[in-house]
Parts: C-alpha cells; sequence; structure tokens
C-alpha cells in the first residue's frame, strides 16, 4: 500500500478525506528534504576556534550598568546616588564603578560592551532572549548558550571528560529550560552545595560521612539484590540504566571528585578570590576549565534590587570585583584566558534613575533598553569599549549589540557556525543565530 | 453496568524454564476477563507473535497504581492485596483505583503537560491563570467529564483567563496569531502538528481561530478572551476533511470546529483520544508518537486502534471506563519480561520524575517542600504537596529537573525524558537528598524496632519498597551482608533501603 495515502486516522476515512491527507504528507514530506540538503552545508566555513571553554557569570536579576560597567557622573543625583566617582583603569580610556577597585586592574584582559539591548523588561522573556540569543514568540524554544555548546562541543562532539561538559554553580536559573528543543540530554549539571563551605558537598559525587568502603560494600549489596535487572538484560533502558550507573560510579569511587576539592588551592588564592560563595564559584569555574569542562555558568542571584538598591550594590559589588578579577588573573596566570571566554551580565540593566520615593527608597527598576556586558579572553580583546549609551544611559547612544550579536561572537570563536543549522533538527529555518526578521548592529569583529 | 461478561477461559502459556518461579510472573492459570478486555486481547494478539506470560499479583499491584495513581501501594495495600484469595481481585482493584482522587492528580499532570499549564517563559500565564486552570482539569478528570465535553470547551471558551480557567487553553498555545491557536487545537486534539501541513489546509484551519483576540486589563497579566471577527473573515469555512461550513454571522466559528472535532466520523478525535491513552499505560502509542498523526507515520495495529476509537466514542467518551477495558485486559497483565521471539510484554519505563520523588518520599516517610519566588507573587504550596500534584510547570525543584521533568515548552510528549543518565545515577545513589532521606526517616528506623526480627524487617521493606515479599536468594544476599561487619540493625537496614530504591525494580514501571 503507498503510505502517503495509507488512513491516518481511521480505517473508515472517505477518499475525499484522504485525499487532503495525502496532500498533507506531500508537504511534510517536502519540508523533510529541506531540511536534509541544509543540514550539512553549513558547517564548512568557518575555521577552527580559538576558545576551548567559557565561563558566563550570570547576575541574576539585572545588573545597574550606571553603578558598573557604564558609570554617567556628570548625570546628577537622580541618577548616579552615592555612586558619582567612576575610577579609572589600566586601560586607557576606560572608567569603572567606584565598588570595582580591583578590576581597574585588569581592564587590559576585558572589554565592555555598552549598548547592550532588546527591550524586554520581564525578567523570564529577558533571559531566555540574552542567554539563547533569540528573540521571543517564536514558535521554537531555543537552548541557551552552554545547551549549544554542550551539543556542539560536548558528548556529542567526543567529549569524553569525567565532568559534564556543562556545569551550573551552583543552582539551576529556573526561569526558562537551558536545553530548550534539544532536551534535558544537553541540559547543566548542577552542583548544589556550596564552595564557600570546608567541604563543597557536589551533590551525588561527594557524600559526606560515607567511607570508600562501605559505598563499595553498598556497591556489591545493589548488585546481588538486583533480581529483575538480569531478566531484562536484553531491555535498552536497562541498558541504560547499567551505564548509567557504572559512570556514576566512576565518579563516585575515581578521581572525578578532585576538581571540586578546592581546598588542593593554596588559601593565599582562595582569599583572593574572596571567601563566600561567588569568589569560591570562581574558583571552581577555573578548575572545571582547566580540566576540560566546555562551559561553566555561576549563577549569582540577588541583583533585582528595586528597593534600598544602593546598600544592596556595597554588599555585593565588592564581592563581583574580588570574584571576577581575581579570575581574570588566575586565568591569564595559568596561560588559559586565551583559550576561555569569560562573559559577565544579566537579563537587563536597571533603570538610570533613581526611584528616591518609598516604598523603593533608592531603588532601580528593570531596563531593557540598554545595558552592558564584560567579555574577556577566547579571542575577545581586551582594553576596549564597544558602543554607548546616552548621557545619562538611557539610550543607546552608538553601536547598538543584540544578545544574538553576541552569542553569534562567542560561538564564532569557540569554532561553531553561528548560522548553521541543528544537526538531526528537521527544520533548516532553526539556527543557531536568527538569520532575518530582527534588528542587528553586527557581530563583534572590532574586538575579535 | 456489564450485563453479561462473555465467560472466556484464557489459558496462558507456560515459559518453558518451569521451576521455582520469579516474583514477576503468575504460574499459568485459568481466568474469566470481562468481554471488552477479551476482545482487546484477540485483537493484540493477531497483531503480533503472541503475548508474554501473565505477571504476579505484586507486579500488577505495582504497575497499576503507578499507571492510574502515579503512587506506590503502601506496605499494608501491598499485604492484603497479595492476602486476597478472590479470582477476581484484580478486576476489584481496578475498579477501585479509578475511584481515587489521586487519579485527577496524576492524569492532571499528564494533562498539564500536554496543555503547557505553566506561569513562566515560554507560557507565561502567570501564577493566577496557571492554577485554575491546573485545578479545572483535575475537577474535570475527578468528575470524569466526557473527553468530548473537556475538549469543546477548552476550543470554544472564551472570557477572562484568570475568571474561565478553560479560555488559557487558546492562551497558552504558543502565539496568538490563528495560526498558532489552530496548532494548540490540532495538536491536543487531532494528534497532529500543524506546521506539516501543506499552506492551504493550515490556512483553512486557522480561520476557525481568526477572530480571537486576547484583551489586557487593570488586573496585572490578565487577558480576557473574545472573538471579533474581522472584515476579512470568510464566510464559508472548509473543515479539515474538506467539508465545508457556514457559521451564521454573529456566532463563533470555533463552535463549528468543535462540533465538526467531536461528532464527525471523518475525525481523528476519538483515535487520537485512545491511541494517547494507550500511550500513558505503555509507553508507546499505536501511532507513535501520540502527536504525530501522519499518513506516513500509520498505526502499527489499525484494528486495535480502530476497535478503542469506537469503544471510545461507543460509551460517550467515558476515559474510566476505556481505562478499566485495557487495565483489565490480559494484554495490560503481560510479564513484562520478553517472552519467546517477540511476543507482546509489558514495556518497561522509567518512573516519571514527579512519581520517583513522591515514591522515594513515601518510602521513606518525608515531604518536599515546593515554592516558587518567580514570578511575582509568589507562590508557596502546603506542607505534603506532591510533585505529581504540582499546580504550574513552574513550580518545581532542582531533583525534579534533574530527573527530567518537563519543560512544557512546546506540549509534546517527547519533552519528558524517561532515560536514565549519569548524573540521575549519581543523585539517586549519593546525593544528600537521598541519603538524608533514608538516614533521618522515622518510618524506615520504626521497621526495625517493634520487636521484629531479620526476617520481618526484611519483610517490612520488601513491602514498603518493592510492594513483595522477598525471596529465599534475598533474604541469604541480605543475611550475608549484615553478619561479616556485625552492623547494628539500623545500619544494614538502610544499607537494604537504600539498595532497593536504587534497583530497577523500584525505578522502572514493569
Amino acid at each position: 500500500m503507498n503510505p502517503l495515502v495509507s488512513p491516518p486516522f481511521s480505517s473508515s476515512l472517505s477518499r475525499r478525506a484522504l485525499l487532503r491527507y495525502g496532500a498533507l504528507a506531500a508537504g511534510a514530506l517536502l519540508l523533510g528534504r529541506r531540511g536534509l540538503v541544509a543540514a550539512p552545508s553549513a558547517a564548512a566555513a568557518i575555521p577552527p576556534g580559538k576558545a576551548k571553554a567559557v565561563i558566563q557569570i550570570w547576575l541574576g536579576g539585572g545588573l545597574s550598568h550606571l553603578d558598573t560597567f557604564d558609570p554617567k557622573p556628570g548625570a546628577g543625583r537622580d541618577y548616579c546616588g552615592p555612586l558619582d566617582k567612576p575610577i579609572a583603569t589600566n586601560a586607557e580610556g576606560v572608567t569603572i564603578g567606584q565598588l570595582l577597585p580591583n578590576l581597574t586592574g585588569q581592564a587590559d584582559k576585558f572589554s565592555l560592551i555598552r549598548g547592550m539591548t532588546h527591550g524586554n523588561n520581564a525578567h523570564e522573556t529577558a533571559a531566555y532572549i540574552v542567554q539563547t540569543g533569540h528573540p521571543e514568540g517564536d514558535h521554537v524554544v531555543y537552548p541557551s548558550l552552554g545547551a549549544v555548546v554542550s551539543l556542539f562541543m560536548g558528548v556529542d562532539a567526543g567529549y569524553a571528560g569525567f565532568i559534564p561538559p556543562y556545569i551550573v554553580l551552583t543552582g539551576p536559573q529556573g526561569r526558562f529550560s537551558e536545553a530548550g528543543f534539544l532536551g534535558p540530554r544537553y541540559k547543566p549539571f548542577a552542583t548544589g552545595g556550596d564552595p564557600a563551605r570546608p567541604v563543597f558537598a557536589v551533590e551525588g559525587i561527594v557524600a559526606e560521612g560515607i567511607t570508600p568502603e562501605r559505598q563499595k560494600a553498598r556497591q556489591k549489596l545493589l548488585h546481588d539484590l538486583d533480581s529483575l535487572g538480569p531478566y531484562l538484560a536484553g531491555d535498552p533502558a536497562i541498558q541504560e540504566f547499567q551505564k548509567a550507573g557504572d559512570e556514576a560510579y566512576d565518579m563516585i569511587l575515581g578521581d572525578g571528585a578532585e576538581v571540586f576539592q578546592l581546598s588542593r588551592e593554596p588559601d593565599e588564592l582562595r582569599e583572593r578570590y574572596g571567601r563566600n560563595t561567588f569568589g569560591q564559584s570562581c574558583l571552581a569555574a577555573r578548575r572545571l576549565v582547566e580540566r576540560g569542562a566546555k562551559y561553566v555558568t555561576i549563577n549569582s542571584n540577588g541583583w533585582d534590587t528595586h528597593k534600598s538598591h544602593f546598600q544592596a550594590m556595597n554588599r555585593k559589588l565588592p564581592e563581583l570585583d574580588r570574584g571576577l578579577a581575581t579570575l581574570l588573573q588566575d586565568l591569564s596566570d595559568r596561560g588559559l584566558l586565551d583559550g576561555t571566554i569569560v562573559w559577565c551580565g544579566s537579563e537587563f540593566g536597571r533603570t538610570p534613575r533613581i526611584q528616591w520615593e518609598a516604598p523603593w527608597n533608592g531603588g532601580r527598576g528593570h531596563y531593557g533598553k540598554v545595558f552592558s556586558t564584560l567579555v574577556a579572553g577566547g579571542g575577545f580583546r581586551g582594553g576596549q569599549i564597544v558602543g554607548a549609551s546616552d548621557a545619562r544611559g538611557e539610550e543607546v547612544a552608538e553601536r547598538p549589540v543584540y544578545p544574538w550579536d553576541l552569542t553569534g561572537s562567542i560561538y564564532g570563536l569557540l569554532g561553531i557556525d553561528p548560522d548553521g543549522v541543528f544537526p538531526r533538527y528537521g527544520d533548516a529555518s532553526v539556527r543557531l543565530t536568527p538569520q532575518s526578521g530582527v534588528p542587528t548592529g553586527g557581530r563583534l569583529k572590532e574586538i575579535m | 453496568m456489564r450485563k453479561h461478561p462473555a465467560l472466556l477461559l484464557l489459558a496462558f502459556a507456560c515459559v518453558a524454564s518451569g521451576g521455582s518461579a520469579n516474583p514477576y510472573e503468575s504460574a499459568p492459570s485459568a481466568r474469566l476477563l470481562p468481554a471488552p478486555s477479551a476482545k482487546l486481547d484477540s485483537l493484540v494478539r493477531a497483531g503480533s507473535v503472541g503475548t508474554a506470560p501473565t505477571c504476579s499479583d505484586a507486579a500488577f499491584l505495582r504497575r497499576v497504581y503507578l499507571d492510574v495513581l502515579g503512587t506506590l501501594p503502601t506496605r499494608e495495600e501491598a499485604e492484603a492485596f497479595l492476602a486476597d484469595n478472590s479470582p477476581a481481585k484484580r478486576e476489584q482493584l481496578v475498579g477501585r483505583l479509578l475511584e481515587r482522587p489521586e487519579f485527577a492528580d496524576y492524569w492532571g499532570m499528564k494533562w498539564g503537560d500536554l496543555l503547557r499549564i505553566k506561569s513562566e517563559f515560554p507560557v507565561n500565564l502567570w501564577p493566577n491563570a496557571a492554577q485554575a486552570y491546573d485545578a479545572w482539569v483535575r475537577a474535570v478528570l475527578a468528575q470524569n467529564m466526557p473527553y468530548s465535553e473537556f475538549a469543546r470547551q477548552l476550543i470554544t471558551a472564551s472570557g477572562s483567563n484568570f475568571r474561565v480557567p478553560q479560555a488559557n487553553f487558546l492562551r497558552a498555545a504558543g502565539g496568538r496569531d490563528p495560526e498558532s491557536l489552530a496548532a494548540a487545537a490540532a495538536r491536543v486534539f487531532m494528534g497532529t502538528r500543524l506546521e506539516g501541513w501543506p499552506p492551504k489546509l493550515r490556512a483553512d484551519m486557522a480561520a476557525f481561530f481568526s477572530g480571537v483576540r486576547f484583551k489586557p486589563t487593570k488586573e496585572w497579566k490578565e487577558e480576557i478572551l473574545v472573538v471579533e471577527p474581522g472584515p476579512e473573515a470568510p464566510a464559508d469555512l472548509l473543515l479539515p476533511d474538506g467539508e465545508s461550513v457556514s457559521p451564521p454571522r454573529g456566532t463563533d466559528p470555533r463552535a463549528a470546529f468543535a462540533r465538526w472535532l467531536v461528532t464527525s466520523p471523518e475525525s481523528p478525535f476519538a483515535a487520537v483520544g485512545a491511541n494517547r491513552i494507550w500511550f500513558w499505560l505503555f509507553g508507546k502509542g499505536i501511532v507513535h508518537e501520540p502527536d504525530d498523526f501522519r499518513p506516513d507515520n500509520p498505526p502499527t495495529n489499525p484494528a486495535l486502534l480502530d476497535w478503542l476509537a469506537k469503544q471510545f466514542s461507543a460509551s460517550g467518551y467515558d476515559t474510566k471506563k476505556l481505562l478499566a477495558i485495557i487495565l483489565n485486559s490480559a494484554t495490560y497483565q503481560a510479564s513484562s519480561i520478553p517472552g519467546e521471539g517477540g511476543a507482546f510484554s509489558y514495556p518497561v519505563r522509567r518512573l516519571e520524575a514527579e512519581v520517583l520523588v513522591d515514591a522515594i518520599n513515601q518510602v521513606t516517610g518525608s515531604e518536599d517542600e515546593y515554592s516558587s519566588l518567580i514570578p511575582e507573587p509568589f507562590t508557596f504550596l502546603p506542607e505534603g504537596t506532591r510533585a505529581v500534584a504540582l499546580p504550574d510547570g513552574s513550580i518545581t525543584s532542582s531533583v525534579l529537573e534533574l530527573l527530567g521533568r518537563p519543560p512544557r515548552d512546546t506540549g509534546l510528549v517527547a519533552e519528558r525524558a524517561s532515560r536514565m543518565t549519569a548524573p540521575q545515577r549519581l543523585q539517586l545513589l549519593n546525593s544528600r537528598y537521598v541519603l538524608q532521606k533514608l538516614k533521618t526517616s522515622a518510618k524506615l528506623r520504626e521497621l526495625t524496632k517493634s520487636g521484629k526480627d531479620a526476617r520481618g524487617v526484611t519483610d517490612a521493606l520488601y513491602l514498603t519498597i518493592l510492594s513483595r515479599y522477598p525471596t529465599e536468594l534475598e533474604r541469604n544476599t541480605i543475611q550475608a551482608h549484615q553478619s561479616p561487619g556485625k552492623q547494628p540493625p539500623k545500619e544494614w537496614m538502610l544499607d537494604v533501603a537504600w539498595a532497593l530504591i536504587n534497583s530497577p525494580e523500584f525505578l522502572y514501571k514493569h
């Protein structure tokens, strides 16, 4: 029987309906063929990447650009509040917020994008736009950068490290699903635990209070008590179960856990990173990329400072400053910075004009029209400013950079074709970055 | 009420091996099956090379609890069922389970995935709408509203999405243009992906939704669904089977589509609904994926699908009645251990993330706390809320995420991941999450008290965790583990509980 006209729903379908659904099938086949043609053609042109890994520092909630990477001392008290004395850096013409003194010594390594924009002021949607590099509203839910890197540089690309290729320190982000349509295989491994505690108890890998002997006795008991498994030895689901168990025990009993033992680092270095969750996460991120992890996200929360914003900045910025500055220096000292992209940003900026009135008491709201992102390493040049906001940081004044301009640049440095398709995904119009229908400022050629 | 259950005696072929039986299969016996279930079996047999032997009472008990309620039987329930000598006990159990309130929780979770009930990105229903929608779906399931009426209400609802829960069906469609709305209806009720249709058919289908508008109100994130046919609205609309209809001016064209959908013999509605229920019970649809009906994706057993669809529509779309027919069949009660030469066996599948978390909590007597700090207004769920009952895809935990709870991005069944991965095994074997639940479990500690000897403790552990008694071989293994180190009872008991929770028998439906 011709499969094109075999009844789709019930054997009692009329001839008229069959003709209609036959046409339907022809349409489906055409789509499929289009997908097949496009898939292999795209990959060839792109040169191998300079960058081997990415560290993403995500300041969830929204980083105030005026108080950090895009100070506007001339805008007056209603814009600067108490933070009106930005400081010079070791890069000519680059000044940054006064609560970031350690970063002034690293400005030759990083560049600041001051014209980031997408215009969306809702956390969940803006987080999706920035981390996937796609506008909202498409029918497709795209994967985040980390999941894409995991796809192209992780397990599917011969990655065989002990450590999962895509790791989140310490909790998943929750606003959207990082893996998008790629599915859970590409989700990050979230460490859990707290790297600032004496033992960084990474969920599942480091179990406090279970000796290796007891682990091994339990492993044997588990094997001996598995009565059902042997009957189902040929079942693919059970084979997967056994394989996953073997891999898990390699991590538990093998060397996998060593990467998380921050106590192996000199005390002096741990101090420099800052003895807090953020600082020690930066240190853990360096250890991870050093041992081959491809994409490490540090999720730092608490940046959604609607109320008492400046008190929060006094608390949070010094931690960010120490951790990030030490990370850049440490990566550089070890010769890792050339191969590691570091980007630090958030879903949007914060309203330049301060809300002094109650209940905000000196707060800043959500601001997607213009914000700043820091990039360093992996082929991004340092010491540069890309684009600018206007005198009060309220509009993009020159050189807008849209999220897809940034993600496309990062893909390019990693040797992943930013205009390419997703392998095995049927629809050839679904690309790593949007190919049309969106505004663009172009990729970051000036600093690559 | 069945009037004359045809007395059909079914003898099951014995596996060649003989000897002492494994705990998963029953000895061959003659059993009486309700006539529709026996008919189903004959259709399955006609389409395959046979059926595996019948599963044991213990395997059936666990399986039917997990498939109907998404929960494990308690130790007491397992003991009582295994001790029951009535030949009709399986059928009686099916009847009882279908009336339990957990049924609506578990099947509401499945529907929540399809309908994309979620506050945050990409659905952005916001907690008020998500929770109203979820509560309505679970109420519908609890009262066994006819599936046709359920569909009609979802497709034709108008009003505030905070106050008319059904209006969220189109609100959650993934876009507000007519084609996106049509795609949601096609996906959920016709089992097809509109984007694969030829453009002309897509446009015809979209026309039924062309007047739908969403109007904001002064309430944050509330929207009112109204139908305002524009001047471009065509007078004649083409149904998916090519028939034309002309809804009178001033009426909602969605009603004409819904009428066709649930009543036309050309409509795939009954087959798609029945196939999805089959998928939910067996992990694989007769058409697979159940949301990808296409002419070039034919049913593996067309006669069976046709018959199930007819049973479903003839019953007035009574979901529980269709479930009972399947659950009482020898097909559903086949062993999960593959028989000779590819005979039909019950497919082994990993427990869903929510079910697994609830099962671990049930056997250890613990609970997880669920709350959502994003978006506002913050949501805190009462203590003891089970994961299957979570009313919103955005309310989650890192464990649920890790275990493959679907993000409800697409509404496709493939989004729910049930393949075991190394990080999941790490979590189950060695995480503080699992180890603490075991270590601090008052429920398990209780088993080692109350004057029980090792045999009694082992029985209680097996009944609690695996819903069956241990075999002699298993008793010996446990004895060997406990004697060399002279472990205190709590230690070896915890080791055994840990091992059972990590066994495929606990982690998989079988």
